[in-house]
């Protein structure tokens, strides 16, 4: 069966849209071609620097006729019925219909054949409109065509198209279409300075195997391998480590044809500035590798470039070039470096005065504070020295302002460190100020040291509050102040250290911050010093009133601040559940479980939810835990059943001297054990224990359904019955809402 | 080319030698050669040969060197690659001809970047600016790594979408210099081509202003005449702009004053960049100064638009 080759080549598209655009393009062009009735067997897309490219493999020549009969009018119709059906359904007379019969009488039917169009007039349909509707991330007009609407938009201005039709053993045919001016055909061009001559092609193979030879790698999974085995071999003859970049080498792939990798140096000097900024300015400005010695892991004065050339100097002023470039830039880092050394961090701080956070939020200055006071808060519960955490916080943000971090923000927080390290601070506080941002995804490094613990949970519980307070929080995918991934952190800054803290602590010590300061409508115009002041005698003004005012709008008045907190600390809470959940979740968890512990009253210590949740996990994989919760679902159900047909619950205890049968008197004792044992094990925070005592319910249940019949004519025993299985479904909340469990 | 010229003239040898070439260069592509706008201009962008015949329908080819001012940049005649004055190299093609990457390369090669021997690289640089009102897609140029212009398909001017688009080359002459001179420190740049006692350095010509202007620019220009004068260029752009409508047509009414309106909004720029330089605007106050001079841009960008140059006839 025929295939499909297509190129549009272009000027340089952008590196990081590339993959991107090959993909979009298989995509647009199969599905329609599927929507067309035409299967195919293979498709592959690929991109370079200049061209899009996509092979289909396995196209049908046609697509089949499509056979479909069409209902008209009954025999003897009126004309203008009988005319309308013949020009509907494509006929010249009405002989050419078919005389049908059915209940009402005979009709005519038409058959229409639609015979299947050649697969070479529907890709040249499809195309164009796939090139219209491509979805760059930004495309542009260009050319004369550009002064009149409507011109073709696409990410550059778009040179040539390839449109090949045709089985493997003939020639091809040029699918015969034209975009924005551009007519399709089967010429391409190869590398810009090495073959720029055009080429035809004719189907992928030749086009791939010609287009190498015009130095030009089509495929970009091709080009990164080459880059990355050259890199690493220039590395290694010269007793060095290539510093693996995935990021960078996609990119520097999509910046070349031909890569053609090449090693540089650079002054021995410059390896006093930090490693991470060497890197960084290597990498961020010159798209080059940098490379490390084996034996210390510390950087050494190499780099590797990738150009686009077979150079006829084989690459000497090529590499002197980049060599003069990376000397200027690491001068200047080395210089932003120094520069920043000369200022100590705490002397940046004013500054922040005058940076606003968020116009409701304040500046950030502001949220310095507030981190500052909630580390302090938040340092004794951690095990932190009191002291380091409020240094570390107050110190935390000030690299942000500094040269090296405004030009390159990924060194945030790292540079910090340095420059505490260098101003002589404790140890623990210039770490805290490097990980205080931790953990940042999924797979980054959680903190461990306590300062550093306070002093994340300080600034991850203060976003988180504020953003609550102003009622900004994350809606589907949209979550700019990463909401999300601030709750995430402390979920995993608790779990991993295994720490002891109720969530509501930070977060509603975090809430009342904002809070005091979004009810002063002045805190905006006043002085950063009158502010505590401002808030303290509003809220003595609030006592001094209390005689004024009845007492139950005193009382108002005064919990009107408290009761948003709570409401901001319980809304947190079911966010933090949900990403529990997900995090849960992704460790292999039931979500259902974390749910049956959330419902549950007081639930906000996250790691003495984790561990109920494991331990019911593991009291339901036994046959224990099945039956009774199969008991108590079914106890639940009964209930459910019989509370609406006698729109009443049976709730409160079951009156003992109406238990008659001995199954009641055994289950109603099993009962009153599994209670007591059950909250004393779980008062010890022994889950396990707690989950035992539940099991021993499990025989009892299990006899009472077997012997028992609930729905007796005696209404006084029938209600006795009924609270006795409402006291299953109590008995179990010691450990878990079962009714949330699935199953 | 370069090899029939002298060798004082070659663009290897001398900074105006590099200009002199790029002239000739771009007066063969039929460009009309343009002088420095007369004016204080943060980029070549602002000349009105740019800014403004970028909008409407009519061809314009131009390029000329022009002077820019970054009164932030100044290093005092510290640093070996920034200054607060320096010259680029300006070209503006309306509309972007189909072949402008190659014209663009040949012009490298006629400045002596053979590109058989060097790394020339089209990076991805989306173009934006916001007091002008302006953005366009295109890239960084790069010659072994180093950027030595900023190529442009200007999407939008002044507010408006360009219909035709133009397609702008700004090439950094003093960078570009360096390069092809393989000096380190700009002020070493021989400007004339000469040797011994004959030459001159870019130095020579330029340290000195380096230095007053960094004063100037960071610790002495007047703040409250700046202020001033911002307010003054604001309001004299807003009263050139409503005194230049046509008073008597109807539905096609003509502009007559597009090009002095447009002096004030360049004048408010550069205003804003001295006061900026100052460190007297603070962060939110800057947006918003921002903001006012691209509202002048704008209304320029219409009031052109409105007169024959902008294509109203």
């Amino acid at each position: 069966m025929p295939d499909l080759l297509l190129e549009f080549f272009s000027e340089e598209i952008p590196a990081r849209m590339q993959a991107r655009a090959a993909e979009d393009l298989r995509k647009m062009v199969t599905d329609r071609l599927v929507a067309a009735g035409l299967t195919y067997e293979g498709a592959k897309a690929f991109a370079t620097p200049r061209r899009l490219a996509l092979a289909v493999q396995g196209v049908p020549v046609r697509q089949s006729d499509v056979k479909d009969e069409r209902k008209g009018p009954k025999v003897g119709a009126p004309e203008q019925a009988i005319a309308g059906f013949l020009r509907a359904a494509g006929l010249t007379s009405i002989d050419q219909a078919k005389v049908q019969a059915d209940k009402k009488g005979d009709f005519y039917v038409a058959s229409i054949e639609k015979p299947g169009r050649p697969t070479i007039e529907v890709i040249a349909e499809i195309v164009p409109e796939v090139a219209k509707a491509f979805p760059w991330p930004k495309a542009m007009r260009w050319g004369a065509a550009s002064a009149q609407p409507g011109s073709l938009n696409w990410v550059r201005p778009l040179h040539s198209i390839v449109a090949m039709f045709g089985p493997e053993t003939e020639e091809p045919e040029i699918v015969k279409f034209d975009v924005g001016g551009v007519t399709a055909g089967d010429t391409t061009y190869g590398h810009r300075f090495m073959a720029p001559a055009a080429i035809k092609v004719k189907r992928l193979d030749d086009y791939m195997a010609k287009l190498d030879k015009a130095k030009v790698v089509v495929d970009a999974a091709r080009r990164q391998q080459m880059i990355l085995a050259d890199a690493k071999n220039l590395a290694f003859a010269q007793g060095f480590e290539l510093v693996e970049d995935e990021g960078l080498l996609a990119e520097v792939a999509g910046l070349v044809e031909w890569p053609v990798v090449l090693m540089g140096s650079f002054d021995e000097a410059f390896l006093a500035i930090p490693d991470e900024v060497i890197r960084a300015t290597i990498r961020n400005n010159q798209k080059c590798f940098v490379v490390r010695n084996p034996k210390t892991g510390k950087l050494a004065n190499r780099f590797i470039l990738t150009a686009n050339i077979e150079a006829s100097d084989d690459g000497k002023a090529i590499v002197a070039g980049n060599e003069r470039v990376i000397r200027a830039r690491l001068s200047d880092a080395k210089f932003f470096y120094e520069t920043d050394l000369k200022t100590k961090l705490e002397d940046r701080l004013p500054k922040f005065e005058q940076i606003v956070f968020h116009e409701k939020l304040g500046t950030q200055g502001d949220r310095i504070v507030r981190i500052e006071t909630l580390a302090a808060e938040l340092a004794s519960s951690v095990g932190a020295d009191v002291e380091k955490a409020q240094r570390a916080a107050r110190l935390a943000k000030a690299d942000l302002l500094t040269e090296v971090v405004g030009e390159f923000p990924e060194v945030q927080g790292l540079m910090g460190r340095y420059y505490a390290l260098a101003q002589g601070e404790d140890k623990s506080v210039a770490a805290a100020i490097e990980d205080h941002y931790k953990p940042l995804g999924p797979g980054d490094r959680v903190p461990s040291d306590p300062v550093s613990i306070a002093v994340a949970l300080a600034d991850k519980a203060d976003i988180l509050a504020g953003f609550w307070a102003i009622q900004e929080k994350p809606t589907g995918s949209k979550d700019p102040y990463a909401l999300r991934r601030a709750a995430l952190g402390i979920i995993r800054l608790v779990l991993d250290n295994g720490l002891r803290v109720s969530l509501s602590h930070p977060l509603a010590a975090a809430a009342s911050q904002h809070l005091l300061i979004l009810s002063d409508p002045d805190y905006q115009t006043r002085e950063p010093n009158a502010r505590e002041l401002a808030a303290w005698e509003r809220q003595k003004s609030h006592y001094s009133e209390f005689e004024k005012l009845d007492p139950k709008k005193a009382l108002d008045e005064v919990d009107r601040l408290s009761l948003v907190g709570v409401d901001i600390v319980a809304d947190l809470l079911l966010f933090f559940a949900d990403r529990l959940k997900v995090q849960l979740r992704e460790q292999g968890a039931r979500h259902d479980l974390v749910d049956a512990v959330f419902a549950l009253e007081g639930q906000d210590d996250l790691l003495l939810i984790v561990r109920r949740v494991e331990a019911l996990g593991k009291f339901l994989d036994t046959d224990d835990g099945k039956n009774l919760l199969a008991g108590t679902k079914r106890a639940a159900n009964i209930l459910r059943i019989e509370e609406r047909k006698d729109n009443k619950s049976y709730t409160g205890a079951p009156d003992s001297s109406l238990l008659g049968q001995g199954e009641e008197k055994q289950l109603a004792a099993a009962i009153d054990t599994a209670k007591i044992e059950a909250s004393a094990a779980v008062a010890k925070e022994d889950f396990a224990t707690a989950m035992t005592a539940m099991a021993k319910l499990r025989p009892h249940v299990d006899a009472f359904f077997d012997k028992v019949t609930v729905n007796v004519d005696d209404k006084a025993l029938r209600e006795n019955r009924l609270k006795l299985l409402n006291e299953i479904r109590e008995a179990t909340r010691a450990v878990a809402d079962f009714s949330k469990i699935e199953g | 080319m370069a090899d029939d010229l002298p060798a004082h003239m070659r663009p290897e040898r001398s900074f105006q030698g590099l200009i002199l070439t790029l002239q000739r260069f771009w007066a063969e592509q039929g460009c009309v050669i343009l002088q420095p706008y007369d004016m204080e201009v943060g980029a070549g962008t602002f000349h009105p040969a740019t800014t403004l015949r970028a909008l409407g329908p009519k061809p314009w080819n131009a390029a000329y060197v022009q002077p820019s001012r970054r009164p932030k940049d100044g290093r005092y005649g510290e640093n070996p690659n920034r200054l607060q004055h320096y010259y680029q190299y300006q070209v503006i093609l309306k509309p972007s001809p189909p072949d402008l990457q190659d014209l663009y390369l040949k012009s490298l090669a006629a400045i002596g970047i053979d590109s058989g021997l060097h790394d020339i690289r089209f990076v991805e640089d989306d173009w934006e600016s916001p007091t002008l009102g302006a953005w366009g897609l295109g890239w960084e140029c790069w010659c072994d790594g180093m950027e030595v212009s900023q190529f442009t398909y200007f999407q939008q001017v002044a507010g408006f979408e360009c219909a035709p688009v133009a397609g702008e080359l700004t090439y950094g002459l003093e960078r570009l210099a360096m390069y092809v001179q393989g000096v380190e420190n700009v002020y070493d740049l021989n400007f004339n081509g000469r040797d011994g006692a004959d030459k001159v350095t870019y130095g020579d010509v330029f340290l000195q202003a380096e230095q007053e202007y960094s004063r100037h620019n960071f610790e002495h220009s007047d703040t409250v005449m700046l202020f001033e004068q911002f307010k003054m260029a604001e309001a004299a752009c807003r009263t050139y702009l409503d005194a230049g409508w046509e008073k008597s047509a109807g539905e096609n009414k003509k502009h007559l004053m597009a090009l002095p309106a447009y002096d004030q909004a360049i004048k408010a720029s550069h205003v804003f960049n001295l006061l900026d330089a100052r460190g007297v605007i603070s962060v939110t106050e800057r947006q918003s100064y921002i903001l006012r001079v691209r509202e002048l841009a704008k209304a320029c960008g219409g009031a052109w638009l409105a007169t024959a140059g902008g294509g109203t006839t």
